[in-house]
């Protein structure tokens, strides 16, 4: 027998809002004036804000390292200070601003780790798009899946699985459409076992998920030591999809060629990601879906069939999430190789825990960790004598800090992982 | 629309849950349909709306039998439904989950939720029912809540309406209007089925009464019949329903609750700043409707919430921050409000069940081992004593009735010597004989000279037993009153009125 619960009813509790964000931004702003601005490296860097071959080129901005430390610097204390005033007046920092804060800390490092370089924005910004795509999209295939009430840890092996398909089928039938479809539909199939098994059989979700994911790798490793690795000019050298650049678009400054000049992969997501967002919470299918993810056994009441919901979201779910793995050969580098996912499926998961089961700010997260690669690749070139590990983790910090901003407020699909059993 | 049930048979495995059972709802009527808690009230209306399959017999609706596979063929034919534990969606709005499955839409699938609100205003206003079509769910009152279930069924054209024990989670007022409601409803043409075991109901709002029991259809009988004829209808025998007990010999204060506030999970104070205290050989029943705060603070007063200001004194003994176990090592009893959640292990066997609070103790242990022997002979003591109807002690406690478990948890808690005995809800889904039992036993204990706390949402039950009462609304104590007080005085406070 449940307890009813009604929330609303009582009043509030009327302590002071946390201050231990407010604590956190200022022990960061101190460190960042302090270690990148007062002690600083007087050397100067260039901030690269185009590509030789951009429309409009915007000059280099060039600029003494430490300056920058000590502006950013002084522009975090302000907003730390702002957070002060805001829990004093019991008021939760907003998301926004801990983002800004985040942002300008990690520019403030890459001056830093520049110092007598120069700081390609517009190769690090292009990069990160380019890797967040696949996250992105098994993100979503991912919230497509928990929002009908089924977890999806299969998501590694669904984009291993687009991966591998693409790069195979692409070079085959030397058509990457083919290739992409292909791909999508494998994916799709696996999602489908999922489906059966949790919904069909009632088989614990994690576990058909965990199992699914080694049998991908599995599948997809012995495949490539005793095919594709000795006969890689014919089955795994599909290339990858030529980039077509947006008239118009492209040529703004800055994020133009990041986000305009692209594969075609990357613009499917941009499509992909409104569309999904606009069924689930517009269209009488989103309501639906939601309804079977929060209270199956209500939805089951009006009439909706909930296994046959449940099983097409997982299963269309797939479907996007074979795209992504897609992005991750044809779509990037044009080859398939061993572990070609190498976690990225559990990263979505993340992703889509962080982007609270909502399509557009999943996408948002699955830039941030995109970022982060990309910032982790580039920081070795620059600063050899850094250890890398400490500028790795620097964007996971960022990511802690913004989900410490959160904290109470995320709220997973009620039935998430709980199998529906009709009387 | 006339309804009638023909010959419906459902069985659970060996179980026969409804046998053969004939029921005729005329068009219009308010027909209620009487009988204990396991009775087999909710299975069958299960079976009208389509969400079992019966094994035996006919649904038809004006003479024409219908198959339903599922719940949408009977909302089509114009069956409609409230359920026990409402089936809302608790983070859509009302008019969302109003038009859920059945959704005005626009160009590309898209919802015209502008006429979902129209709905919703319209059906609010025909029935007076003052519902936000854009609230969410979630922050209604639970009242409010049912009002929704009512809108979505006659959104949707029920011609035929279901209320599974719809008063549960009411106070008497809502109890009241909820009765109008129907009243309402049954003059504009719509059969009713209303379910309930509560007499007093019955009595006030049906036309024709069905009683079953075990399964099966006793006999029809009248509104106008005395209570303790239908009690006996539907319990097979005759029942005193009044709890005999003398007046209370008070001693020394057993329970002292001073301040007491509990922060829920949501940051609000589901125990806001409760004062009472309890004098040793009274009982002092906590009231008020489902949710205000009453589970959160006998959870805090055994150990399981962290209060986070004020006190709470055991006689002398300051039991504010002790564990469960010392609380349970200082002789508090605590019959938790949900049995086979919180009570009892269903797996555990009966024996295994009376030694759990107390397994490291003699006589149940000896030394690191089980005493096995001493085991045996206690349980075997306690299903006598306690009447536990049962093959034997190695019975799994999940195989038990509803009133056999309770009664399991009962002997638990009051074979040994106790300081103070904590029951919440201590009769929900038990059947009368069994509540008559638990009742006497309690009382019993009040006379052996211990304090009692009392935590129920039954306002029969809490003017039964109770020496005094304290009505919770919102988490604060509204009041604490008399046990001669009247229902109706009872039920402003459970709304929030002061006195």
């Amino acid at each position: 027998m449940s307890t009813v619960v009604t929330p609303g009813l009582f009043s509030l509790v009327d302590v002071s809002v946390s201050k231990k964000t407010p604590y956190l931004m200022a022990g960061f702003a101190v460190f960042v004036l302090v270690a990148f601005g007062f002690v600083g490296k007087t050397d100067t860097v260039a901030f690269q804000w185009s590509k030789e071959d951009d429309l409009i080129h915007l000059p280099d901005f060039i600029v003494a390292s430490n300056v920058v430390g000590l502006v950013l610097g002084t522009a975090l204390v302000a907003i730390a200070l702002l957070s002060f005033v805001l829990a004093q007046r019991k008021r939760v920092t907003p998301l926004w601003l801990t983002l800004i804060f985040g942002l300008l800390a990690v520019v403030a490092l890459l001056a830093w780790l520049a110092a007598g370089n120069t700081l390609p924005f517009a190769f690090i910004f292009g990069n990160a798009v380019v890797l967040a795509v696949p996250l992105a999209l098994g993100a979503m295939g991912g919230i497509m899946s928990e929002r009908v009430g089924v977890v999806n840890i299969a998501i590694e092996g669904q984009l291993l699985t687009g991966a591998f398909l693409a790069a195979v089928v692409g070079s085959l039938t030397d058509n990457l459409y083919f290739g992409l479809i292909v791909a999508m539909i494998g994916a799709a199939l696996l999602s489908m076992v999922l489906a059966v098994f949790s919904i069909q059989y009632l088989v614990d979700q994690i576990i058909v998920g965990v199992v699914l994911n080694v049998l991908v790798l599995g599948i997809t490793n012995f495949l490539y030591a005793q095919w594709l690795s000795s006969d890689g000019q014919n089955s795994n050298f599909p290339g990858t999809f030529p980039i077509i650049p947006i008239p118009g678009l492209s040529a703004i400054p800055i994020i133009g060629p990041a986000l305009f000049e692209a594969r075609i992969t990357t613009y499917l997501a941009y499509l992909i990601i409104p569309t999904l967002w606009f069924i689930l919470f517009k269209t009488r299918l989103g309501l639906r879906a939601r309804a079977v993810g929060e209270h199956p056994l209500a939805a089951d009441t009006v009439g909706i069939n909930v296994a046959r919901t449940r099983f097409w979201w997982v299963t269309i779910g797939g479907l996007v999430a074979g795209l992504g793995g897609a992005a991750l050969t044809i779509g990037a580098v044009g080859a398939f190789g061993r572990n070609m996912s190498g976690g990225q499926g559990f990263i979505a998961l993340a992703v889509v825990i962080l982007g609270r089961w909502h399509p557009f700010s999943a996408a948002a997260a699955a830039l941030l960790f995109g970022f982060s690669i990309v910032l982790r690749i580039w920081a070795n070139q620059v600063s050899p004598g850094i250890p890398t590990d400490f500028i790795t983790i620097v964007p996971y910090v960022v990511t802690l800090i913004a989900v410490v901003g959160f904290v109470g407020r995320v709220r997973a699909p009620a039935a998430t992982g709980k199998p529906y059993i009709k009387g | 629309m006339k309804l009638e049930l023909r010959g419906i048979t459902k069985r659970f495995g060996s179980l026969v849950a409804n046998d053969k059972i004939n029921l005729v709802v005329n068009s219009g009527e308010i027909h209620a349909l009487l009988g204990e808690n396991g009775a087999g009230k909710s299975t069958l209306m299960n079976v009208l709306y389509g969400l079992y399959a019966a094994e035996e017999g006919d649904i038809a609706l004006d003479g024409v039998v219908h198959k339903f596979k599922g719940p949408g063929d009977a909302m089509a034919a114009g069956i409609g439904m409230v359920h026990q534990h409402f089936m809302l969606i608790p983070v859509f709005t009302v008019a969302e989950n109003v038009v859920l499955g059945h959704e005005p839409t626009g160009i590309l699938d898209t919802l015209d939720i502008e006429t979902a609100r129209t709905r919703v205003r319209e059906i609010s206003e025909r029935f007076g029912f003052e519902i936000d079509p854009d609230a969410l769910v979630e922050d209604l009152p639970v009242g409010a809540q049912q009002r929704v279930e009512i809108i979505k069924a006659l959104a949707r054209d029920a011609k035929v309406l279901v209320l599974d024990e719809p008063t549960a989670v009411l106070t008497p007022q809502e109890t009241d209007e909820l009765m109008g409601i129907m009243k309402g409803l049954a003059t504009a043409g719509t059969s009713i089925v209303f379910i309930t075991h509560k007499l007093r109901e019955v009595q006030a709002v049906a036309d024709r009464i069905t009683v079953v029991r075990l399964g099966a259809v006793v006999g029809e009988a009248k509104p106008t019949d005395s209570a303790e004829t239908l009690a006996a209808m539907m319990v097979g025998r005759a029942v005193d329903l009044s709890v005999n007990k003398k007046a209370p010999k008070r001693g020394e204060t057993g329970l002292a609750v001073s301040g007491l506030t509990v922060i829920g999970d949501r940051n609000n104070k589901v125990v806001d700043d409760v004062s009472f205290e309890v004098r040793a050989g009274e009982v002092l029943a906590i009231a008020g409707v489902q949710g205000n705060g009453q589970t959160e603070l006998a959870e805090a007063l055994v150990g399981l919430r962290i209060p986070s200001s004020g006190s709470i004194h055991l006689g002398k003994l300051d039991i504010t921050h002790s564990t469960v176990r010392e609380v349970i090592d200082a002789g508090v009893g605590y019959i938790p409000e949900d049995r086979s959640k919180d009570g009892l292990v269903g797996d555990f066997t009966i024996a295994e069940n009376v030694m759990i609070n107390r397994s490291y103790d003699p006589p149940f242990a000896k030394g690191l081992n089980i005493d096995f022997v001493n085991r045996e002979h206690i349980a075997d003591k306690l299903i006598h004593d306690y009447d536990v109807r049962t093959p034997s002690q190695v019975t799994l406690a999940k195989n038990l009735s509803g009133g056999n478990q309770q009664k399991v948890v009962v002997a638990r808690e009051l074979s040994r010597e106790l300081s103070l005995l904590i029951a919440s809800q201590p009769t929900r889904g038990v059947d009368v004989g069994s509540i008559e039992f638990i009742h006497e036993r309690i009382v019993a204990t009040r006379d052996a000279g211990k304090p009692v706390v009392i935590v129920s949402t039954e306002l029969d039950e809490v003017t039964a037993l109770a020496d005094r009462i304290a009505v919770m609304y919102r988490g604060r104590i509204v009041g604490i009153v008399d046990s001669t007080t009247s229902r109706e005085t009872l039920g402003r406070m459970m709304a929030g009125a002061t006195l």
